[in-house]
């Protein structure tokens, strides 16, 4: 117990020392959270838009001004000529255009019905389809207008059907996006900083020939080991407490559920991610390869943990994939305990998992440590 | 084994692949003794040294280091036996008080022990002035200086320094082979490899390796005299060139 | 010049001996756009949705029939009571629960009108909302088609043409991305390490006593880097092509052109690491905590960059990734050329100078 002390102790004193590494370990990470949890929505906003009016007539007019009022659409441009537009949407200046076609008061008088074209710039295939249902419901909303303002109240009508949908949002009444991503972004970041610093640590000590010096002396595996990864647990559950506390303070991000069971999933959760990063330290020769290795992984990590991209929609042998994902619990139960208040109970299942995955890699991480080759 | 043995060696054997870096070498050396273990670069001294201190496992033969075996006991021989390593294997990033504390602790010395033994190794290679500073900011000498005293720490019976001068003046080599004679004289044995050939003539014994091979094991004397001539040099350059 | 071939080889040599690097180098970006290509879409699918039906008729019947045809839900299980919804979201599995008024079915025939509430569980508000939307279209398409007696005056109807991607693969909006942050990481990483190891190694001292120029040390260290990375460009766009069905609409040669050339932005922001960090462990850091986020969150690779607040709109210019994938979409799906990619380009190009100059800079500094 004493040896370990000793190893913390200079374990510390390195990292404290290292003036390099201090911004990058506590203010960078920090920096992040607070800058980039607005970057991440999926919110469809902004949406650049263009029309071109062959019409010219009160009804298309009226029907330009329902989208220059809609607080998705920024009405840019009214385009004379088809062949403008379409090079505005090739130059990416317009996502949706409108095309009102000639004689459409009239035939719209006329025939009761009457079309519209509608061109919508696809490639980011979710956000064209949200732009789809904005149009639709632009348009709707105007054929009702239209049918109060032209429509001669003379044939009495039977009573449609209707059923009346009434949407509630529990949790985040304001589909608060930073309220989904802020607890996220805080995994990541804990995530990051205590692989990439464990995942270095060994190899480092490797690469500069102390480690020699550390395996001829009679300290046992598991005592170099705790001693090594503790100072990397603390930081790691530093930062979540600085995560936490922006997170509340900056954010408002509501904190539901039980803190200390927070804490207690996430002190075993960075066992995993140490447990790791010792195994990849232990098979590398080099800070360049263990770093390389350690990247593949938090990539892959990342985009299929659920944190950006929902795991439900993936197909079903990527999602038996992301069952070996670590991060995905810990996204799972950051949103579950902070944004719903889940309990224990509800919980136990990733909290099981996480403990299990813990306890492997640390076994394999201590069992390809070798004092001798 | 008797008692005054505290390196026993037969036929031990490194592979790698094909190549054998070490070939069933075959020595001893006594309690106290200054055993010079000598050969060009690349002739397997380094990789010897590591099987006998426990970090490579041989691939054939026999050794015991202070009674141990080296294949079942590696874990024994670490607590009594130091090492220093070629490259220099101290935390640059820590003062000279802190690698001393650091590896006091990890050898299991007492909080008291190890202030006892900062005071003693201080005074001893005069470093007090500098006991604050960041050991990667000292001159070479002074580091290699340090990291001998370093593997003394814990009072081991057998001390194994690989190449301790290489790349420091003479003035600190002479300096530095007091500390080797002092540390002998205390009881310690010293198992050092080196390719200075004048430093050979300061071992009680020495060994000459060459491509794996044990070729010469005498003193400096009778083997100046098997080989005719008058210094450990020429001795070296003899059996180098076949 | 000589002397520079030899040391390019000698460049060569360190990368193809190390035999995991080279495994990891190639393999790993394979892997990941293998990966991401089939798995990542932000499309709604197969979402577990719960049933609360207080009236249990015929009408309910076939509304939970219609939602659960959908290819977007699955209906996973029914519950019998208000207080259940709070303990199957806190759970985490069910994403949303239709609630029916109690006789649903009854009202609907005599008054007309019935309500239904979606409750979602909106702390993915994103899911939250496309789910309401979804399941409000099902409804809306369920009432016309009861209604379909009744004619329905003055109907405007959009005919909506989505181009570019009629489909609306996601593939089409990640595989750039995958690609673009691949090449990114790969060559500011590996560039900034490999310098700061011959630093860190002493090296470098070695090098710079040489004749040869520090310019050509640089150049020979970066190059082979290129050249690795212009394969590992080559493969994913085959893999793009012949795996993922992307189509390739403008030319082909322009996008090599263009690889290049974010390729040689991204060894320069390389090298600038390099010349501020001491460490490789430093050097690192700075590559993967420093880029690895932003590149995600701020290039539009998975968030559109219109719907973020205005400051990170304008940060995000500064990520040369923002540029490059806007390159690789207009080449690859719409078919565009350098008449309207220019600008695009030039910003490109202007990053790379502006970061070898900075770090000609920097260098000569700690030289004096």
């Amino acid at each position: 117990m004493k040896t370990i002390l000793y190893i913390i102790q200079k374990e510390f004193k390195q990292i404290f020392r290292n003036k390099g590494m201090l911004p990058i370990i506590f203010v960078l990470p920090i920096f992040q959270l607070v800058i980039l949890s607005n970057a991440a929505t999926f919110e469809v906003k902004n949406i650049k838009f263009g029309y071109i009016d062959s019409d010219h007539t009160a009804t298309s007019r009226a029907l330009i001004e329902k989208f220059n009022a809609s607080t998705y659409f920024n009405v840019l441009t009214d385009f004379p000529s088809e062949a403008l537009a379409s090079a505005a949407m090739l130059k990416g200046e317009v996502d949706v255009l409108l095309e009102i076609p000639n004689y459409f008061e009239r035939d719209l008088q006329k025939e009761k019905q009457n079309s519209l074209g509608v061109t919508i710039n696809a490639i980011d295939g979710a956000a064209a389809g949200v732009e789809k249902v904005y149009v639709t419901q632009i348009v709707q909303r105007f054929n009702q207008s239209i049918k109060v303002d032209l429509l001669q109240v003379s044939d009495k009508q039977i009573q449609p059907i209707a059923i009346e949908t009434i949407p509630l949002f529990w949790y985040n009444k304001t589909l608060n996006y930073k309220t989904f991503m802020v607890p996220g972004i805080l995994v990541l970041l804990v995530t990051m900083i205590t692989l990439f610093l464990s995942g270095m640590n060994i190899v480092r000590e490797k690469e500069i020939g102390t480690l020699e010096q550390i395996n001829v002396t009679p300290i046992k595996k598991s005592q170099f080991i705790i001693g090594k990864l503790f100072p990397f647990w603390v930081i790691g559950m530093g930062l979540l407490t600085v995560g936490l506390i922006l997170a509340k303070v900056i954010f408002n991000i509501p904190m539901i559920g039980s803190l200390p069971l927070l804490y207690l999933y996430t002190s075993i959760y960075i066992l995993v991610i140490l447990g790791i990063g010792l195994f990849i330290s232990n098979f590398t020769d080099t800070q360049q390869q263990a770093m390389f290795i350690a990247w593949f992984f938090t990539v892959i990590f990342i985009l299929m943990s659920g944190l950006f991209t929902p795991i439900e929609s993936m197909p079903k042998w990527a999602q038996t994939l992301t069952e070996f994902n670590p991060i995905r619990y810990f996204v799972e139960v950051m949103r579950m305990v902070m944004l719903k208040g889940s309990g224990f109970k509800d919980i136990l299942p990733q909290l099981l998992k996480t403990a299990i995955y813990a306890f492997v890699m640390n076994a394999l991480a201590v069992w390809s440590y070798k004092k001798t080759n | 084994m008797d008692n005054n043995t505290v390196i026993q060696v037969e036929g031990l054997t490194k592979m790698y692949g094909d190549f054998a870096a070490v070939d069933a070498i075959t020595f001893d050396v006594k309690k106290g003794e200054i055993f010079g273990f000598l050969g060009a670069n690349g002739a397997g001294k380094t990789t010897a040294m590591k099987m006998l201190i426990g970090i490579s496992k041989p691939t054939a033969g026999k050794a015991q280091v202070a009674g141990f075996d080296v294949y079942k006991q590696a874990e024994n021989i670490k607590k009594s036996i130091g090492y220093m390593s070629q490259k220099f294997a101290l935390y640059d990033d820590l003062t000279v008080k802190e690698n001393i504390t650091f590896f006091g602790g990890i050898y299991g010395l007492s909080r008291k022990r190890i202030k006892e033994k900062i005071a003693i190794l201080l005074e001893e290679l005069g470093l007090e002035d500098v006991s604050d500073q960041l050991v990667g900011a000292l001159p070479l000498g002074w580091k290699q200086k340090l990291s001998f005293s370093v593997s003394l720490i814990h009072d081991p019976k057998i001390v194994f320094l690989d190449e301790p001068t290489g790349g420091v003046d003479p003035i600190t080599r002479r300096q530095f082979w007091e500390m080797i004679y002092k540390a002998a004289h205390q009881g310690t044995t010293v198992f050092v490899t080196t390719h200075y050939m004048d430093e050979a003539e300061y071992c009680d014994r020495v060994s000459i390796m060459v491509n794996g091979k044990i070729e010469a094991l005498d003193t400096p004397k009778k083997l100046k005299a098997q080989f005719q001539v008058d210094n450990m040099n020429d001795v070296f350059l003899k059996l180098a060139r076949g | 010049m000589k002397r520079f071939i030899g040391f390019i080889k000698k460049e060569f040599y360190h990368i193809f001996r190390d035999k995991r690097s080279l495994f990891i180098l190639f393999g790993m970006p394979i892997a990941q756009i293998m990966l991401f290509g089939f798995a990542i879409t932000n499309e709604i699918n197969n979402v577990d949705i719960a049933v609360l039906d207080h009236s249990k008729g015929a009408t309910t019947t076939e509304i939970i029939n219609k939602i659960s045809a959908s290819k977007y839900f699955s209906i996973s299980q029914f519950i019998n009571k208000e207080s259940d919804i709070e303990t199957i979201f806190k759970k985490g599995k069910v994403k949303a629960v239709l609630n029916f008024e109690k006789g649903f079915s009854k009202n609907l025939i005599k008054d007309h009108k019935a309500t239904i509430q979606i409750i979602t569980d909106a702390t993915d508000p994103n899911t939250a909302n496309t789910v309401s939307n979804y399941v409000n279209a099902i409804l809306q398409q369920y009432q016309k088609e009861l209604n379909k007696d009744i004619a329905i005056t003055y109907q405007i109807v959009p005919q909506t043409r989505m181009v570019y991607n009629p489909e609306l693969k996601s593939v089409y909006m990640f595989v750039p991305g995958v690609m673009t942050i691949i090449l990114m990481l790969v060559s500011a990483m590996m560039t900034s390490i490999s310098i700061t190891r011959e630093k860190e190694l002493g090296t470098m001292e070695i090098l710079l006593v040489s004749p040869i120029k520090p310019i050509q040390v640089i150049v020979g260290k970066v190059f082979p880097y290129i050249f690795l990375s212009i394969i590992n460009a080559t493969v994913i766009v085959l893999l793009s092509i012949f795996i993922f069905k992307m189509p390739v609409q403008g030319s082909l040669i322009l996008l090599g052109f263009e690889s290049v050339l974010f390729i040689i932005t991204a060894l320069a922001l390389g090298i600038l690491i390099s010349t501020i960090s001491a460490t490789q462990q430093t050097a690192m850091m700075i590559s993967l905590m420093g880029l690895m986020l932003p590149v995600i969150l701020l290039s539009g690779f998975i968030f559109p960059i219109s719907s973020m607040p205005l400051p990170l709109q304008i940060i995000s210019n500064i990520i040369p990734a923002k540029w490059f994938i806007i390159i690789i979409k207009g080449i690859m799906l719409k078919g565009v050329g350098l008449q309207y990619l220019w600008k695009e380009t030039l910003i490109l190009i202007g990053m790379t100078i502006f970061y070898i100059g900075l770090s000609v800079k920097k260098y000569k500094i700690r030289l004096e």
